[in-house]
């Protein structure tokens, strides 16, 4: 997938394959500029005009999404596919009435009328646990706290019942003790509806509570793919291990200092030519920096694109 | 709320106090007053008439005087007389302001129906053929002014097709379709002039909005690109530019004094040219008046739409 940027064309992700069950919640992991969202916009088709999928298959329900036209998209999107973004404080709409922006999809897919449809919409608010939904349908985004308009986000994603839920770094804006509860709820109610739901993160501990597999991205690419148990018990990529180990523990010795990855992640526009996470590998070989080394089996259902250490 | 309004309506007091004392005393600074104006059309120049004439008309007294016995009136609804026809100014004023509140409203729908379409497709081609042509049409009516357009217009269609604007004004409870084929042609190019700053804020601001993340929200939602624009961008984008019409308003009576001129309207800018001639004080206050509250009213309603559009305006 590539984008048009002022340096000419950056290829954001590339050889990437991926895919997720129904009722399973695959978790991918990456620092920022790795492709974790640009992937979630490409499977959404909302790359908009500066990018491009160039080659390569999104197949969902079994079609073929890279062929469907934008009215068949349209279709799809907010029906059988839905998004959660980042930013519940900008991703809905200020002057329009959270009833009516929850309603909004069951209009457009459903047919329903506004009424039925604003119905559904309060029920919908009222199992995202927001209290008093029905009496809150005339409220405005700016009435709800950061946490409140990520339930709401979570509402308005449900509400055609979609077979796959992207929940873009659905916590990140939020505070901790609401990050807890708004995942759990993505997790029971997609549980519910057997949805697919692909959980974007940068943070390990959300995986080990909620993914079933992961997929650390490095990037713009796939360097390590396991279940979560796996992964955890066995990390088998070093941008991986560095990644656990730099998760700060409760179980620390006071006063030690964090552990970081030493450099910083490569300029999409100027990859190096072997693999992209050589400069900081601690395991480096002549290898690495000459070839990129592709994804192999570690073990079973455990992929890493690593030529090495171990 | 209707504590809020009646606070802004007290405070558009000393704004038209200030206002029409500006007008008053700077009007009486123009070389040439009205008594050497009626003295020159009579061809009689004596000192004595002078003095009389100028009694009689109670400019003999000093200006603030003349300012304090105006504005009294103005507080019992009394505009004063016209110097020349004698006629109260009130009763002027009920003739002409209507045809010209007339020529600003067909203006401001003028403008408006070039302006929002053009402005919102311009914003969703960005940096097309198409936006380049509207955003260079726009720079053009922004450039051209509307006495030389309005003279083109008069001119060269009489010169190739032999055809004219209608010239003759027809009270539109009258004959509409004669009022409105008369005024039409001045509206248009009042409208066209207006609508070229308001067409660049619809583009900026719709270009603004659709970068937003509540619009990825919507078109996650499948919605077409239609009910997006309709229902989710149009009204974040237009609370700005509802402001910039409101700025825009003194603009459009400032045109109509000139096109009114050109096509013989024969509104409030045709009676105000003529009363600044012939030095006419009180028609000339009393159109400055009513101009200072229509500004004021309409920024005051310009407010107030906020509340409608932004409902975090409202609920403060």
């Amino acid at each position: 997938m590539t984008f048009r940027s002022d340096v000419g064309l950056v290829r954001a992700v590339d050889a990437l394959s991926l895919y997720v069950n129904p009722g399973e919640t695959l978790a991918i992991v990456g620092e920022s500029g790795s492709g974790k969202s640009v992937t979630a916009l490409a499977i959404m088709g909302l790359i908009g005009d500066s990018g491009r999928v160039e080659r390569g298959k999104i197949v969902f329900e079994n079609r073929d999404l890279l062929k469907t036209d934008e009215a068949g998209m349209r279709a799809i999107r907010g029906d059988r596919m839905a998004m959660i973004f980042q930013e519940p404080m900008s991703s809905l709409n200020p002057v329009l009435t959270i009833g009516k922006q929850v309603a909004e999809p069951i209009v457009q897919h459903r047919n329903a009328s506004w009424p039925d449809a604003l119905e559904q919409a309060g029920e919908l608010l009222a199992k995202v646990a927001i209290p008093d939904a029905l009496s809150r349908l005339g409220d405005y985004p700016h009435h709800f706290s950061g946490g409140m308009r990520q339930r709401v986000m979570i509402a308005m994603a449900l509400a055609c019942r979609p077979k796959l839920i992207i929940a873009d770094e659905p916590t990140t804006a939020l505070d901790v003790t609401v990050q807890a509860q708004i995942l759990a709820l993505l997790k029971e109610l997609t549980h519910e509806t057997d949805a697919a739901l692909i959980l974007i993160t940068h943070d390990l501990g959300v995986v080990a509570r909620y993914a079933d597999r992961v997929m650390v991205m490095y990037a713009g690419r796939v360097v390590e793919t396991a279940s979560a148990r796996a992964l955890y018990a066995n990390p088998q990529h070093p941008y991986t291990q560095g990644l656990m180990d730099s998760i700060p523990g409760v179980d620390g010795r006071v006063g030690a200092r964090l552990i970081t990855i030493d450099g910083q992640p490569p300029d999409l526009a100027n990859l190096p030519p072997g693999c992209p996470f050589a400069p900081r590998c601690q395991y480096v070989a002549d290898v690495c920096r000459a070839q990129q080394p592709e994804l192999e089996t570690v073990a079973v259902e455990h992929l890493r694109a690593c030529f090495g250490y171990e | 709320m209707q504590a809020y309004v009646v606070r802004r309506l007290i405070a558009l007091i000393p704004t038209l106090i200030f206002a029409s004392l500006i007008v008053f005393v700077l009007m009486r600074l123009i070389p040439g007053d009205v008594i050497d104006m009626m003295l020159a059309q009579n061809d009689i120049a004596t000192t004595q008439d002078r003095a009389a004439i100028e009694a009689a008309l109670g400019l003999d007294q000093p200006m603030y005087i003349q300012y304090f016995r105006w504005i009294g009136g103005v507080l019992q609804g009394d505009l004063g007389r016209s110097l020349w026809l004698n006629t109260p100014v009130t009763e002027r004023l009920a003739e002409t302001l209507p045809i010209t509140f007339e020529l600003g409203f067909l203006a401001l729908i003028v403008a408006l129906t070039v302006a929002l379409p053009i402005g919102i497709y311009s914003a969703m081609r960005q940096d097309t053929a198409g936006d380049y042509i509207t955003r260079s049409f726009s720079l053009i009516m922004l450039a051209v002014p509307g006495f030389w357009l309005g003279t083109l217009v008069m001119v060269f269609p009489s010169v190739w097709w032999r055809w004219s604007p209608a010239l003759v004004y027809t009270p539109f409870f009258e004959d509409p379709i004669a009022n409105l084929s008369h005024m039409i042609v001045p509206a248009v190019l009042l409208g066209l002039s207006m609508s070229a700053v308001t067409m660049r804020m619809t583009r900026t601001m719709m270009l603004e909005v659709l970068r937003q993340d509540y619009i990825r929200t919507a078109r996650a939602k499948g919605l077409s690109e239609l009910m997006m624009i309709v229902r989710h961008a149009l009204r974040n984008g237009l609370i700005p530019v509802v402001t910039l019409i409101g700025l825009q308003a003194p603009l459009l009576i400032g045109g109509a004094v000139i096109l009114e001129q050109i096509f013989v309207v024969p509104g409030m800018g045709l009676m105000l040219l003529e009363a600044v001639f012939q030095r006419d004080y009180p028609i000339i206050s009393g159109v400055f008046l009513i101009v200072g509250v229509g500004v004021l009213l309409i920024n005051l309603l310009v407010d107030l739409s906020y509340g409608w559009l932004d409902p975090k305006v409202r609920h403060r």
